[in-house]
Formats: structure tokens, sequence, C-alpha cells
């Protein structure tokens, strides 16, 4: 009996062309700019650079994964450029004093995941806004890091490091190959294929989207929501601090301001990726195209020799552009 | 003001939702408008207000053909849409509610604060509503923040007031203060448009009412000339039988036990059990108490003393997932806040209830998920495209029939309902009273939290009435009638 009240017809599934330019929209914009950069430029599209542009994005890459999750459990993390640089200072200073490289690197995750637990204690037990506690903790660790090094880089670290093992594996991490791959390239493309599987098919990927959703409902159907949120400032820590061991490994120095403004660039990588920044809603696929156009952006006007004054009003417009299409229509 | 809504269309995309709707508004009456949930009333309304357009028909006020633009130019007109989610600002005061986009000002956009809260003083008190005008939005009760959306109406002299489900979310008291507002506008003149789902005040305050189906004008009727069962024909086009259906359930062994439960004012020596089989029904205003005694039971409010006892055996619950992993399910009175994650898909809202049956180590099972949801839109007859779906896009029928899969499917061995037909049709209410019926004959205790009277003693084994944190009586069903339940929800004593 109950079937025959649905008179009024149930909504179709059809989906306007539209709709799908909102779903894929970065990737749209993202072989738009391949395409038009490639054209202008001959040398952008030789496999030189293209290997190159994959490093350049992997320090925005890695960090904008774990941005990623904490967006979409509807907080933020802006501590994330501080606590690539305290973390990476720790394993730098740890170094300089002899300990194992491989030791010291290990330690430098821990540190930096720990690091994010401290943010995320500020927001669950502190009861703060996830802006201001981030806020607070990117002001300390920063203020952190100067002090641990006195506000001196710590250079030639590779050199310092005595046995042979430990010195390739500091080296491997910024400045090895694979096949010819760079291993900082690699470490995002699995990344990104863990993140894939963690948000789009574990539980744990599944209670991130409902905390940022609709936090009091996950509640009650039984999700640990301090829990879901703890886990996803740890993770941003951590991708913080495995930035910082490839940026060091790289520059073969760590500076207490390295990491400045990361946030940001990984905000704005969020964001165009469609990602929602009240939470419940995004991809990390989306994030992926938002970190490989901006890399395009700055790789692309470097080559073409775009003044550096104009390029910062260019990536403004293109992430403008980028998020307005994306908009929910 | 006379207003006449004649053929009107209107289709979203190639949704038709109203083909040859209308309805006449007398001068200074109160007029229903009702139908089932979709049957086009907040449709219609919206098109007499400018919020939509219309694709066809005509609308006369005072005898001139109008087409207002925007909801403004109806309110400069003298009509004011009174929406269900309140249009409030609750960060700010209520005198800047009442002025909000029409300031007074001393000139360069100066406000004139004094003539505006002298202003707002003077609405408050022609209504005869007492709330203080420096007062932030947020710290009123929904009853007081709805009167000022009524004073906000009333000060650019409406002349018609639409009112979409107002005693929605109102307290006993709270509702008697509108009806009374109501009837003294009634009586200057104002003319008003009633829509609720709720056939009780529609007898009590309406004059005349109009039945909407599908989008469709069925007719208008004089409410003195009609009785309820009318007006369901009307509404759903056919007879819908036994308001509440037979319950064939076997009363078992005793499944929860409360005992002394208490949390300082809020609750008090709270002792009563519920058996396999059975539904109490929990009574009374609201405020009393009631929801907060379910959440402590459902480990979701601590509480300071008390005995919680789950078939004989003591438990301490401490959270969600403690009181799930015991065998309660627990189906919120409020499904847009708490019940639903409203943008996501019918599949996710209820896989999120039930990961642990779907997963293996972590790793959700999606063949599994889609095989019970699918079951789930049969079983409960859930009117979707498919498990896709989001929850945002369905009926308020739907979307609880939506929250009752996924608590069902966790094969609770209790289940608290709290308001489980609130802003839900007659014919999906009734669904939902099959399957509260089907649960309880396979040895579901429930426990039915309503602020409805004739839904709880249409319903309930027993009946337990709650008053200012206190039981004040369990009653059996058959013994129940409305005025002993509100006797004991009012504090007396039968």
């Amino acid at each position: 009996m109950a079937n025959k009240t649905a008179a009024v017809a149930a909504p179709t599934n059809k989906k306007s062309w539209t709709s799908y330019i909102g779903e894929y929209g970065a990737f749209i914009a993202l072989v738009f700019l391949v395409v038009v950069i490639s054209v202008v430029s001959p040398e952008f599209r030789t496999a030189g650079n293209f290997l190159n542009l994959l490093r350049q994005a992997t320090f925005n890459g890695l960090i904008a994964f774990g941005m990623t999750c904490v967006i979409l459990s509807d907080g933020i993390d802006l501590s994330v450029g501080s606590t690539l640089a305290l973390s990476a200072v720790i394993s730098a200073k740890l170094i300089m004093q002899g300990v194992p490289a491989i030791l010291a690197m290990i330690i430098a995750l821990i540190s930096g995941t720990l690091l994010g637990v401290v943010s995320v204690l500020l927001v669950t037990k502190g009861r703060l806004q996830p802006f201001i506690a981030t806020l607070i903790t990117m002001t300390a660790y920063r203020g952190l890091a100067l002090i641990l090094t006195d506000g001196k880089p710590i250079s030639n670290i590779a050199k310092s490091i005595g046995d042979r093992p430990n010195q390739f594996a500091f080296k491997l991490v910024g400045k090895g190959n694979f096949c010819n791959i760079p291993i900082p390239a690699i470490l995002l493309i699995f990344a990104l294929i863990v993140f894939y599987f963690v948000l789009n098919k574990t539980t744990f990927g599944r209670k991130v989207y409902a905390t940022g959703s609709n936090s009091k409902c996950a509640k009650l159907v039984g999700v640990n929501i301090t829990k879901t949120k703890v886990i996803v400032y740890a993770i941003s820590g951590f991708m913080s601090a495995l930035t910082g061991l490839i940026l060091i490994s790289r520059l073969d120095s760590a500076q207490p301001t390295l990491g400045d403004g990361y946030e940001l660039d990984a905000i704005a990588a969020v964001a165009l990726g469609g990602t929602s920044m009240s939470g419940g809603r995004g991809k990390i696929t989306g994030t992926i195209a938002g970190v490989l156009i901006i890399s395009v952006l700055n790789n692309g006007m470097n080559l073409l020799e775009v003044s550096t004054y104009y390029q910062d009003v260019i990536k403004a417009v293109v992430i403008l552009v980028a998020v307005l299409s994306d908009r929910k229509r | 003001m006379k207003i006449e809504m004649k053929g009107i269309n209107k289709a979203f995309g190639s949704n038709q939702v109203l083909k040859d709707a209308g309805f006449v508004l007398e001068d200074g009456e109160v007029h229903a408008l009702m139908g089932e949930n979709g049957a086009g009333k907040s449709t219609l309304m919206k098109i007499l207000t400018g919020v939509y357009t219309r694709d066809a028909g005509t609308v006369i006020v005072d005898g001139k053909e109008v087409i207002y633009k925007s909801p403004q130019e109806a309110e400069k007109a003298g009509i004011v849409f009174i929406y269900q989610e309140l249009n409030v600002l609750f960060d700010l005061t209520v005198e800047e509610n009442l002025f909000m986009g029409k300031e007074i000002t001393k000139g360069f956009g100066i406000c004139d604060k004094k003539a505006m809260r002298k202003k707002a003083q003077e609405a408050m008190d022609k209504m005869g509503v007492k709330i203080p005008i420096n007062a932030v939005m947020s710290d009123l009760s929904v009853g007081q923040q709805q009167m000022v959306e009524i004073c906000k109406a009333l000060m650019v002299d409406a002349k018609v007031l639409i009112m979409d489900e107002p005693t929605a979310a109102l307290t006993q008291s709270e509702t008697e203060g509108l009806f009374k507002l109501i009837k003294s506008l009634r009586k200057k003149g104002v003319s008003i448009v009633y829509i609720s789902h709720r056939m009780e005040e529609i007898f009590e305050l309406c004059d005349r009412i109009t039945i909407l189906r599908d989008g469709t004008y069925v007719g208008t009727e004089k409410i003195k000339d009609i009785n309820m069962d009318d007006i369901v024909r009307m509404m759903i086009g056919r007879e819908i039988g036994e308001r509440f259906p037979a319950r064939d359930a076997k009363i078992g062994k005793e499944m929860l036990r409360v005992e002394g439960l208490t949390k300082g004012k809020t609750f008090k020596d709270v002792n009563f059990s519920v058996k396999a089989g059975e539904v109490l029904g929990v009574s009374g205003l609201m405020g009393a108490g009631r929801t907060e005694i379910m959440h402590a039971i459902f480990g979701n409010l601590p509480f300071e003393s008390g005995k919680i006892f789950i078939e004989g055996k003591e438990v301490t619950i401490k959270n969600a997932r403690e009181a799930i992993n015991a065998g309660i399910g627990f189906i919120t009175e409020d499904r847009k806040t708490e019940g639903l994650l409203l943008e996501k898909s019918i599949s996710e809202n209820i896989a999120l209830a039930n990961l642990g049956k779907f997963s293996d180590k972590s790793v959700v099972k999606k063949s599994k998920v889609d095989e019970l949801v699918k079951k789930g839109i049969d079983e409960f007859h859930i009117k979707c495209f498919g498990p896709d779906h989001e929850c945002n896009n369905l009926s308020g029928g739907n979307q609880q029939k939506v929250v009752f899969a996924k608590w069902v499917y966790t094969e609770p061995k209790i289940l608290i309902l709290d308001e489980p037909t609130r802003g839900v049709d007659i014919g999906a209410k009734k669904e939902i009273y099959s399957v509260i019926n089907d649960l309880a004959a396979k040895g579901v205790a429930i426990i039915l939290v309503s602020s409805e009277l004739p839904e709880v003693l249409g319903m309930s084994d027993r009946i337990m009435v709650v008053h200012e944190g206190k039981i004040t009586g369990i009653i059996d069903a058959k013994d129940a009638d409305q005025e002993k339940v509100m006797t004991l929800a009012t504090g007396g004593t039968l």
C-alpha cells in the first residue's frame, strides 16, 4: 500500500554537463594550462622538465594531502610550514651531534606527528577554533626552530655523516633516483595512492568525511570524533615532517625559516581541487590536480620569464577562476 | 486583503511541482493549507511571495492581477512569508533584527538607535509580547524568535501572514501563546495562511482549509463542515484506514531498566523499564527533560547517579559506540542536525552507522554496502533514484525512513525514538508506525518519545509522563486518555 502513495515522480539521476565540469574542473584547468604552456614554450614539454616539475610539486603535494584530510574533517592546519621547519631542524641537529641519520630522520617524522597532535589537542581539549589553535602552534613552532638553531642555518649535513649507509639514506630522500625518476616524485605518487585508498576505501576515511559533514550526527552513530580529528592532524604533521626531510636532503642544509608560507600553497591547492572549506566534501584527486596546477604555473611562468611581480597576480587569477568554476550549481 | 491564485503551474527542470494549483484567501481569515510533503504547499506560497516565478496561472490581489518579482515587493504589498527555518540573525539583538535593512537613520547612514528602540518596543507592546528588545537572538527560545519574526512582519504592516509549520519547534505554552496572537491578529483583519501537518491545530485555529495533492488543487472546505477522515482522504486520494495500524507483538522479558537516573535539575530519580516487544510512550511538555533522559541512556550526556540495566545486567555506557554495542539504537529528534549527513548519499548514511558490518580489517566492502542499502530502500519504501541519492533532496518523510533504515540495520535490541514523525506527512507517518510495529513484533523494546498526544496514545503499550525532569506517572495505554496524560504532564496527579 505504501508504494501507491508514490505518485510524485522520483527525481532522476541525470547529471548535466555543467556538473561534470564542476567535478573535474581542476583537471580540465590543468590540461588546458599544460597545453597552452607547451605550445608557447618548447622547453616546457621536455621530459627533463616534467620530472623537474614533478619534483617541485612534491613539497606542496605531500603537505596538501595532509591538509586535505584536515579540511575534510572541518579543520585547518596553518602550522604545516612551521612543523616542517621544526622537525627538519631537530633531525639536522641530531645528525650534527652524531646520531645516526636514519634514526634522526625517524625521530623527525615522530616529532612532526606529535607536533600535529599538540595542535589538535588545543582544538579538542582546549576547545579553540582550528584556525586559532594552529595559528598559535604555527607561531610557537617557528619560534622554537629559531631558538634551536640560534637563527642560523645548519649546513653541510651530509658531509658530517660518518658512515656510508646513513649518508646514503639521507641523500636518497631528496636527491635519489629510481629508474631515472626522482625519489621525491615516487614518494608523491605513493602517498597519493595511500591517501586515495584511505579516504575512499576505509572506515577511517568515511569517518573523516562524516566528521566534517555533520559531527553531531557522526558522534551519535558511534564515530569517535576526537580520535578522528587527532589522527587527521597527526597525519598532517607527519606529512610536513616528511616534506622537511626531503627539503634538507636536497638543500643539504636546514634553515629555521624553511617552509615559510607553505600552508597557503597547500590550502590553495586543496581549494583548487574543489574541497569544501567547511569540510565533508572533496577529493584527494582534486588536490593533486590543484598541486599540479600551481606547479605548472610556477614552472611555466619561470620558463617564459614572466616577472615575479606578475607571477603572484596571475596565480591569484587562476585560483579565482578555478574556484569559481568549481562552485556547486 | 483578498488573494486569489488560479491555475498555477510550476516545474523545476523535468519535475512538475504545481499543476493547476490555487486557492482563495478571504479577508481576515485563518486559512489552512494542507497536503502531504511534496504536495506543493510551500512552492505555491513561494510563488505568491515572489520567491519563485510561475510558469502559468494568475494571482489576483484585491481584484488586481499582480506579479511580485521578489519577496521585498510582496512585503511592500503587505504579504509576508514566515519560513519554517526562521530567517533571523542569531548574533544580533532583537531590535537589530527588527530593523535589518530598514534602519532608521539620522542621515549619512548613522543609526538612530533611540528611535529604533522606541519603535521596536511599541511594536512588541502592541503584540502583547514581552521580549527584551536588546536581547541577543540566540539567547531566545525558538518560540520567542518566531514572535520576533511575526513582529517584524507586523511592523511593515503585513495584511497577509504565511506561516509554514510554525509550531514544529515550539513548546506547549509557546504554541498557546502563538495561537492567542494569531486569533487576535485575525480580529484585526490580518489574514493568515497556516501550513501544518497537525490536524488538532487546524481544527482549533482555522476557518477554512484548502488541500493540495501532487501539486494540484483538490478542494476548499469550511473547517466546521469537515472532519479529519475527510481531510486525510482528500490529501492522499484514498482511504488510509486506521490512523494507527494494529500491532501483533508478544511482550517478553525485560530489556532495559533504569534506576534512579539523576542529573541535577535536568532529570531526577528516573525509574522505568521496557520489555521486549513493548512500546513505551514517553510524554511530557517540551523541555521537561525527556530528550535529555534518552541522551543519558545512550551515553551522550553524562549523569550524576543512577544505574542502567540491559537484559538484567548492569552496564556503564560512556559514548554512543558503547551504546550501539550494548544493543541500543537512537533516532534523535532533529534529523537535520543530528540524524543525517544531509549532503551525503543514502548509502553513506546507512553505511556510517554500520561500518563494522561492512568492513574487513577497516577496509569498507562497497558491494556489501550496496546490497544492504538497496534492500533498505525497498524495505522502507524510500522514494529516491538509488543508493547515491543525496539526502538533502529527499522529502522529510523519506529522510526519516533513511534514519530508520540506518538504525534498524544496527540490529538494536532497544530502540529509542525521539519525535520520529515530526515534520512527516500522514502517509509516511503511517509507514513509520508500521515499521515500529514490525520491530516490536521482532522483539525489539521501543521507547517512543513524542509531543503528539494522539500518537503516544495510539502507539504505546504503556505511557510514561515526564514533568520538570521527574516521572509523574506510568500508565497503561488502555486506561490513558488525553486528559490524564496532560494532567500528569503539567505536574498534576490523577
